[in-house]
């Protein structure tokens, strides 16, 4: 019952986020989904990965979006404008859109089809946060690891293109 | 009907809990009304309300109804939703998050209930966490009003919330990760109790994580006192520079509702730094069964910290508080988090 209930929240709210003009709701929307997301994992026994979700995704994530959307001061998309000179809207690119849309569906339709085989759980859930801290810090290391320099090297690239030049004699 | 009294009142008794602390969160916040003006007028060496009730005493109530009494006011540029939405998200917030902060330990009601009840909403297993998530939260109620009012003061004080309450979270939150590594848990309760042992073998219940985590614990309050956006870190309500900051365009009882979050907050980041640090209900000496009594004396005294804070200390420069934030008190709580890690692994505390 619940399942459905934070299921169909989730589907409606991101259907939503992209049918909405207004950039500042579609930020909104998309936090209701993460909400309603984060509420299936507590369905799930997995509180933690459910109060992850709402601390990252929801709380700081999009706090940066909706600032950034603030900031830009962007109360409407300007649609016609849109049409005649954005690059992605035009015939080439909405086909290879198109094309990916039902390359999409047809690969979810396929996993779905066999989830019943397939989707099972291992036999022991990993739920407690020492479980999962201790196979984060042993089996799982490397990939670990990996991910943390790749986000490392993520915040450099971003510094060095947020910083200010240097002018010649003087400061800013 | 006997029986079903029996059976059923554990969850009576629950609901009860529910409802005492949702009356205390409110009763609270107009106390602590009172208090900071009272407060206030003594550091100013004046006498504060006087005037309503016994010294004053009713002054909350006098500003509460002057406060519903006032006429709703909406700008015409603002957006409706949002403007309607955002101190409902704010007060909300502030209300959940007491959910899964434990008040004391386990009481019988003297007798009343055939099993002991715990006095606490929730005991989730990462309320840590639970606290984390709601209060960043609240956030949104402050930004989506600062958006929707559509005025220049109010986006501003909602830009400077957001920034603020971003950069004060990540202290904020690894001063409360070396906390769950001395405790070994993410749920608060067992925190506190972690913290029920003797202190050098000879002072019972006194074993608290101040003694173990002081800088912790300055980390954590400062983070706390900007992340309740309060003085000396109340920049999103700058009244030199930004009028009233976020709640510029709002009047009557959503103006409230902000005041409310507010104060709730505080209360809430009281009760939290007493359960991590200050041994929550315990104290030498004193049974467990008066610990809620200990546990609101603690409270009591953060808050007069807040209050005394306010009314001593004069605001920061915006760019000193980001390059506080950034520059001293994130590398701080780092290095305390990476200390912390090497003791426990070396003493196996």
């Amino acid at each position: 019952m619940l399942f459905y209930f934070f299921g169909a929240l989730a589907v409606i709210a991101s259907l939503l986020v992209i049918a909405q003009r207004n950039p500042v709701y579609s930020v909104l929307l998309l936090i209701t989904s993460f909400g309603a997301l984060s509420g299936l994992y507590i369905l799930l026994d997995a509180p933690f990965a459910a109060a992850i979700q709402i601390i990252v995704y929801a709380g700081a994530i999009m706090v940066l979006f909706l600032f950034v959307v603030m900031l830009l001061n962007a109360p409407h998309e300007d649609t016609d404008q849109d049409e005649r000179t954005h690059p992605m809207l035009r015939p080439g690119p909405m086909r290879f859109g198109a094309a990916l849309a039902v390359a999409l569906i047809v690969e979810l339709g396929w996993a779905l089809s066999r989830s019943g085989i397939s989707g099972r759980f291992p036999a022991t859930p990993v739920t407690s946060v020492q479980a999962i801290g201790r196979s984060l810090y042993t089996d799982y290391a490397f990939q670990f690891e990996v991910t943390s320099v790749l986000i490392l090297v993520a915040m450099v690239g971003a510094v060095l293109m947020a910083r200010r030049e240097e002018q010649p004699g003087g400061k800013h | 009907m006997g029986g079903f009294l029996s059976s059923n009142s554990f969850v009576i008794a629950q609901v009860g809990i529910c409802v005492v602390i949702w009356v205390a969160l409110q009763l609270s916040a107009a106390v602590m009304v009172y208090m900071e003006r009272k407060v206030c007028a003594y550091l100013q060496q004046r006498v504060g309300p006087n005037r309503v009730g016994y010294a004053g005493l009713l002054q909350p109530i006098a500003d509460v109804v002057k406060l519903l009494f006032k006429e709703e006011l909406r700008p015409a540029a603002a957006d409706p939703l949002l403007f309607a939405l955002a101190p409902i998200i704010a007060a909300t917030a502030a209300f959940a998050a007491f959910a899964v902060v434990p008040f004391g330990g386990s009481t019988t009601l003297l007798g009343l209930l055939d099993q002991p009840l715990q006095l606490g909403v929730a005991d989730v297993n990462v309320g840590v966490l639970v606290v984390f998530a709601i209060t960043s939260m609240g956030v949104y109620g402050i930004v989506l009003a600062g958006w929707s009012s559509n005025s220049k003061y109010s986006l501003l004080g909602g830009l400077r919330s957001s920034a603020q309450m971003i950069s004060y979270e990540l202290s904020y939150g690894t001063a409360l990760a070396a906390v769950i590594l001395l405790a070994n848990s993410m749920s608060l309760r067992d925190i506190v109790n972690a913290q029920s042992g003797a202190l050098f073998g000879f002072i019972p219940q006194f074993r608290w994580f101040l003694w173990f985590q002081p800088i912790g614990f300055l980390i954590f309050f400062t983070a706390g006192i900007a992340e309740t956006n309060r003085a000396p870190f109340d920049f999103p309500e700058a009244e030199q520079e930004l009028v009233a900051g976020y709640h510029t365009e709002y009047s009557s009882m959503s103006f409230g509702m902000f005041f409310l979050a507010e104060y709730i907050n505080m209360v809430t980041v009281s009760a939290v730094a007493t359960d991590l640090y200050l041994g929550g209900w315990w104290f030498p000496f004193v049974p467990e069964s008066l610990g809620w009594l200990v546990f609101l004396a603690k409270i009591s005294v953060l808050l007069f910290f807040y209050l005394w804070m306010r009314w001593s200390l004069p605001r920061y420069r915006y760019d000193q508080l980001m390059t506080f934030g950034w520059k001293f008190l994130l590398p701080a709580a780092v290095l305390n988090l990476i200390a912390t890690a090497a003791c426990v692994l070396y003493f196996g505390l």
